[in-house]
């Protein structure tokens, strides 16, 4: 695989065509050498060419430096397709995890403040926020409320006095994408959904209690509403089970379709059909269901988090300046207006572990962002730092996409075998962090070792300029499933 | 020999499942999927559940068949421990199965659980026949 790997500057590699024969358009991966010669050693590179058969795929078949082996494409891949030429949309491309993605909560709070109390305040969070495997919701919901939920996104909980409008502006699409449509949801997504709006999850998914670490461009931070020592909260969470179920019953669907619409991919985990066809419109309409479940789930957690604060410092949410800096998706399927070959042409953006990042003056953004560009929230793993950084006009050649995390290194197996014998709790205290977790061996799974470091990653979409650094956080404190 | 075994993968867990038939490597898929779940030793298995399925391929017949079992775990709050592949068969372009299930329910004490299963991949999937019988690699999301 290495051999057919094409270096095109220090940050950016090609898969060419020729790979395999089938490929549409070659592959592009945005990476240093060092990090280069650990994704050479699984399969992620391989999705990166299996993704380039995608009908409709236009200028590259992308991966983000977080690049990882997933399944269909890989973990970090950015796909889009013109939906005027046959263009799909492949349930694979997104995940199972629909809308996973991070929220970014600030507060007025400093380190000094809140520090001598982080034990006190994690374990208020850890018993408030429902987490782990079959966790189940504080926020219990009749079938005609989910119904609204799925149309209204953050909306719904908004509505319903669990957050404040200004929230909705801070949210990707306003917490809510048009086209939402539950007569394509089935009733067992409805069952699976039903009792886990406001769960956090498990595996990865965390709330984190974080410092501002280093500030790296202070104007922008400022305009974010951050600096440094002041204390901010992150939450890593998606659709849960309501969005599992929609992928996983229109993935298995449209395995049957690839004779009907003469589609040929090497791995059934692409399994698609075209955006203007009646399979490819009821997956769309389904999961845009679930992007505003889960949108609605974060900012329910969010409520959560703020009446443990409230209850904590014996404060208002208000008065304690805990406001949203941002919400991002970073598993999604999205209908948007770029530049192909000088022409303005409507595709369909696939990020699966990859950020949206506009740039400076882009209309979408809120007012407030105009001119920053749009705050991409970046988690590392739970022992080191997390980032902030700001969308650029040069991500363009990304289709404004950027990185989502640190990516695995580690196999949760290799994890937990090179956690033997180790307090991952006691050696993540020793550094000043106190993590709870639910799940057995969820700490060891998810133990630092196991990530590729988040610095790399970041490093390299800086130089690219495809986001820049604004700050880096360190974490006083993480929940985890 | 053995049920199935986990294999190396970098972001999910990847098994690798063995059977002496189909019937066997189901059963045997599904035993793994929940052994991944749940601790299942020494666990009861009162409650009864009958699973009847069609697909049109054995790899869909599969990801469907451990589809069911995932979905009546996360509505039913079952851990199933027990499979009793009755009968898989052919007929005509579609594949069918036939089983019995037993499990119990998770109830308040939930330090049995383990890891939380998204969905089960269709990721490279391919059951093979050999010399000493059936075999298939499976990604699950976690």
């Amino acid at each position: 695989m290495f051999d057919a790997l094409e270096k095109i500057d220090d940050l950016r590699w090609r898969i060419p065509k020729t790979f395999m024969p089938g490929m549409k358009v070659p592959g592009v991966i945005y990476a240093d050498r060092s990090l280069m010669d650990d994704i050479v050693k699984d399969k992620a590179l391989q999705q990166v060419a299996n993704a380039a058969f995608l009908p409709g795929i236009v200028k590259y078949s992308l991966a983000m430096p977080d690049i990882h082996w997933g399944y269909g494409l890989p973990i970090g891949g950015v796909v889009a397709t013109d939906i005027e030429d046959g263009g799909v949309v492949t349930p694979g491309g997104v995940g199972y995890d629909i809308n996973c993605g991070v929220r970014l909560l600030r507060t007025g709070l400093f380190e000094s403040e809140v520090r001598p109390h982080i034990k006190e305040l994690l374990a208020a969070l850890f018993n408030n926020v429902p987490a782990g495997v079959g966790s189940e919701g504080k926020i219990r919901v009749s079938p005609a409320e989910e119904r609204k939920i799925l149309v209204k996104g953050s909306g719904w909980a908004v509505s319903n006095g669990y957050g404040i409008k200004e929230d909705l502006e801070y949210t990707e699409a306003g917490g809510c994408i048009d086209g939402a449509d539950p007569e394509y949801v089935s009733d067992r997504a409805y069952e699976r959904g039903r009792r886990q709006s406001g769960t956090l999850g498990s595996g990865n998914h965390f709330l984190e209690v974080q410092v501002i670490d280093e500030v790296y461009d202070e104007k922008t931070a400022s305009v974010f509403g951050v600096e440094k020592d002041q204390v901010v909260v992150m939450m890593h969470s998606g659709s849960r089970g309501f969005g599992y179920q929609i992928c996983d019953e229109h993935a298995r669907k449209m395995v049957g379709l690839h004779g009907k619409y003469n589609i040929s991919v090497p791995d059934k985990q692409l399994s698609s059909a075209p955006v203007k066809s009646p399979e490819g419109q009821a997956y769309l309409h389904a999961m845009k269901c679930a992007a505003n479940y889960a949108w609605n789930n974060r900012q329910c957690l969010m409520h959560l988090t703020r009446e443990v604060f409230e209850r904590f410092f014996r404060k208002s949410f208000q008065e304690l300046g805990m406001f949203l800096v941002y919400d991002v998706a970073h598993n999604i399927a999205k209908f948007e207006k770029h530049i192909v070959d000088g022409k303005e042409k409507l595709l369909c953006v696939h990020r699966k572990g990859a950020t949206r990042a506009f740039g400076p003056g882009h209309p979408e953004l809120p007012l407030k962002y105009r001119e920053t560009g749009q705050p991409v929230i970046v988690p590392g793993d739970m022992g080191t730092n997390s980032y902030l950084l700001a969308g650029t006009e040069k991500a363009e050649e990304t289709f404004f996409s950027t990185c989502h995390g640190a990516g695995r290194v580690l196999s949760r197996t290799a994890a937990i075998n090179a956690c033997r014998g180790r307090s991952i709790a006691k050696e993540l205290l020793n550094k000043g962090i106190v993590v709870m977790a639910t799940g057995r061996g969820t700490l060891e799974e998810e133990a630092p070792e196991a990530y590729k470091n988040v610095t790399d990653v970041v490093n390299v979409v800086h130089r690219a300029d495809l986001s820049t650094k604004v700050c880096r956080m360190r974490p006083l404190g993480v929940v985890k499933g | 020999m053995e049920k199935y075994e986990r294999i190396p993968h970098t972001a999910d867990i990847a098994v690798k499942v063995y059977g002496c038939d189909l019937k066997d490597l189901f059963a045997n898929a599904a035993f793994g999927m929940f052994d991944i779940i749940a601790d299942l030793d020494g666990i009861s298995a009162g409650i009864a559940v009958k699973v009847d399925l069609k697909a049109q391929s054995p790899e869909e017949l599969l990801v469907a068949w451990l589809d069911e079992l995932l979905y009546d775990f996360y509505t039913k709050n079952i851990i199933f421990s027990k499979f009793d592949v009755r009968e898989i068969a052919q007929n005509g372009p579609e594949i069918s199965l036939s089983a019995e299930v037993h499990g119990r329910h998770v109830g308040e004490n939930k330090n049995r659980l383990k890891t939380e299963i998204k969905a089960v991949t269709f990721h490279n999937l391919a059951i093979k026949e050999g010399e000493g019988g059936y075999s298939v690699e499976i990604v699950f999301d976690v």
